[in-house]
């Protein structure tokens, strides 16, 4: 086989993986938007806040220490013991689950029956709030997040390509993991929504918010519950991709690396989004392999958006999204 | 009790929709335009001008801009930072290709060139409605940084990637360049924040903005109506793009004189005048200087307070002015969905019953 067609499939595979990273931040707007038609941009930084917790818990830092620090003139950094992982990623889904619980009572409860765009751009401002909070919470330096899952490359692809092609593909573990946690988050999601009570009336929600109000639904209590959801695919997508690249600012910047995949995928469709991260994962690793060199690189800055305006054009409610009838 | 209509007849159509139909309004926009003509030029320092006056008359002309876009045509953009960039990097490019021309003529062709941009992104809003159109936008954003980033006749090949201004004079005084007096960037750029303003306004008030209006509030009912959508949303990008190069080209060659296009003209920057646009209050020219003025002196504020008055490190006042952005945004939200313009006019409404509200 020629090289250059090995090294197409081996960018192919891997922009299959990073489309599995897309497709989980992806999945906490979409859960989101369903629920309660918010357009959630603060989903990014609920990751990094996420992930800036779980750190935080995990070695034990001391909150605020920065800003008690300056205050008082102290200097305590640290409580000095290590939470092991699990019960550290437990702590955190309380936080989060908390968090949706603020978010309701103060921001959403005061902003119902506004229209949609108000809706966004409050949950823009969320994200500053989140980011500076975040920051002050814990500190802006780059973190080390390591919850056990398996890094490196992958020597079995390695060995068995090489035995089949001559050359090894270079998989990262960790994208593999990613996958494996993806494919399982999302059965999970897809059953509780299907099977479970509180899943039901999350369905009617997203369906009718009048209809499913007076059948007896708390709208209250499901949007608590959908954002506490959020909270949790956004602690894993925090997880996943803190322990690639390290817990830092950009992590929030997945955010706008989802926005294209939702735009691709249509707003209200779980496997839209799906499909949407893996087109554009492997559309843009594929562009920027072939087409990258020729106009200088980094192309995979504005592909996704092109890509994703472009099929807009043809159809605007993109590939699964529910078809938009406008009446006047 | 000065502030009544009462006794202020009207003879004309022409007097009755004037914008300032009370006596005391008009003294008050005179009043206010003498001191920012003739007393501000001669108190300005170097810092009150670089970091105040420069900066909020800037971003004014950019939140007008997006405020033709967003508040008035309802089309949310989220490219701002993008098409300040296309209207810096093409007064560079004018500027080094034709030294002969006065910088104002650049900085009106700027502004042209980044309105047929602007068109052309503003092309898939016939298709595409709302939230999508508002992500779509995001693809000129990140698209144009890369372009400028990455091709370099752009930024004339020079080494460092950046692109830095030649010193350029109007009248014989220099407004670009490391050489400039205070009083003479912030009079070049109060004139155009003058002519935005004047143009906004009566574009908005004619029947052109009265179509983006009808688009805004309904576009299907616009259509039947008899509004053409192609031309009342082209026309709104391209209007809008106009100034919000404008402002660019300001930014780059008055202002910060040299730019790296990631860090001065990044996604923040779009974020940011949006920012404006809503706690200044949509669709209102009012409220973009409002916004914009907000903004810019907050942030000075803050610095000034925690950093100069309680010693604290820079970075803990970064994260807490994050934090105050964020929070007031919500805060106004919330309290005041249509900006500091809506309780600008709750306050007049309040004076001109004052002192006899009853």
């Amino acid at each position: 086989m020629p090289d250059q067609l090995l090294y197409a499939m081996e960018v192919t595979l891997n922009g299959l993986m990073a489309g599995v990273l897309y497709a989980l931040v992806a999945l906490g707007f979409v859960l989101i938007f369903k629920a309660s038609g918010i357009f959630n941009y603060a989903q990014g930084v609920m990751a990094l806040f996420a992930a800036l917790t779980l750190v935080g818990i995990q070695d034990g830092q001391v909150p605020f220490a920065h800003l008690i620090n300056a205050i008082f003139g102290t200097d305590v950094h640290h409580f000095g013991w290590h939470v092991p992982a699990i019960l550290a990623i437990l702590l955190t889904v309380v936080v989060m689950v908390a968090f949706a619980w603020i978010v309701e009572r103060y921001i959403l409860r005061h902003l119902v029956n506004q229209p949609g765009i108000i809706l966004f751009m409050a949950t823009i401002g969320l994200a500053y709030f989140m980011e500076g909070f975040g920051d002050m919470m814990w500190g802006s330096d780059i973190k080390k997040l390591d919850v056990g899952l398996p890094q490196g490359i992958n020597i079995a692809i390695d060995d068995t390509t090489f035995n089949w092609f001559g050359y090894g593909f270079f998989i990262d573990n960790l994208d593999i993991s990613a996958t494996i946690v993806a494919v399982i988050l999302v059965v999970a999601l897809t059953v509780f929504s299907q099977y479970s009570k509180q899943g039901r009336a999350l369905r009617a929600v997203a369906d009718d918010h009048q209809a499913a109000l007076s059948v007896g639904i708390s709208l209250r209590f499901i949007w608590v519950l959908v954002w506490s959801i959020a909270g949790f695919v956004a602690l894993v997508a925090g997880i996943m991709w803190g322990s690639k690249s390290g817990v830092q600012f950009s992590l929030s910047l997945i955010a706008l690396k989802a926005l294209p995949v939702l735009m691709l995928g249509g707003f209200t469709s779980i496997p839209g989004a799906i499909v949407g991260g893996l087109i554009i994962g492997v559309g843009e690793k594929l562009f920027e392999f072939a087409i990258g060199p020729l106009v200088g690189g980094a192309t995979e800055n504005w592909f996704a958006y092109v890509l994703a305006l472009l099929f807009l054009v043809f159809r605007p409610q993109g590939l699964f999204g529910e078809k938009i009838i406008e009446r006047v | 009790m000065l502030y009544r209509e009462a006794g202020d007849f009207k003879t004309s159509y022409r007097d009755d929709s004037q914008t300032f139909p009370i006596k005391f309004d008009r003294i008050a926009y005179y009043v206010l335009i003498a001191v920012a003509l003739i007393v501000v030029p001669f108190v300005i320092n170097d810092y009150w001008a670089n970091a105040v006056l420069l900066p909020f008359l800037i971003y004014a002309i950019a939140a007008l801009g997006l405020n033709v876009l967003t508040g008035y045509a309802g089309q949310v953009s989220l490219g701002t930072g993008g098409f300040m960039a296309v209207g810096a990097y093409a007064s560079y490019k004018l500027m080094t290709s034709f030294p002969d021309v006065n910088i104002f003529f650049h900085i009106i062709l700027s502004g042209g060139i980044t309105a047929l941009v602007g068109m052309l992104f503003g092309l898939p809003s016939l298709r595409i409605k709302g939230f999508y159109l508002a992500v779509a936008t995001l693809a000129a954003q990140f698209f144009l940084v890369w372009l400028f980033n990455r091709v370099p006749w752009f930024y004339n090949y020079s080494a460092s990637g950046q692109i830095s201004v030649p010193e350029r004079a109007v009248f014989g005084i220099k407004v670009t360049g490391p050489q400039t007096e205070a009083w003479a960037t912030y009079l070049f750029c109060l004139v155009f924040v003058f002519l935005s303003a004047w143009i906004v306004r009566n574009l908005t008030r004619g029947s052109t903005g009265r179509k983006w209006m009808a688009i805004r509030d309904m576009d299907i009912a616009a259509e039947i109506i008899g509004v053409n959508p192609l031309t009342a949303k082209l026309s709104a990008f391209a209007v809008s793009s106009f100034f919000v190069g404008v402002a660019g080209a300001l930014f780059f060659s008055v202002y910060l004189g040299a730019v790296e296009v990631g860090e001065a003209f990044g996604i923040q920057k779009s974020f940011l005048v949006l920012f404006m646009i809503i706690i200044g209050g949509l669709g209102s020219i009012f409220g973009s200087f409002a916004g914009a003025a907000f903004m810019v002196l907050m942030p000075v504020l803050l610095k000034n307070t925690l950093v100069g008055g309680l010693g604290w490190a820079t970075d803990l006042a970064a994260h807490l002015e994050f934090m105050i952005v964020g929070g007031l945004i919500l805060f106004f939200l919330i309290v005041e969905p249509h900006g500091l313009a809506a309780l600008w006019k709750v306050m007049k409404e309040k004076l001109r019953l004052w002192p006899f509200p009853h």
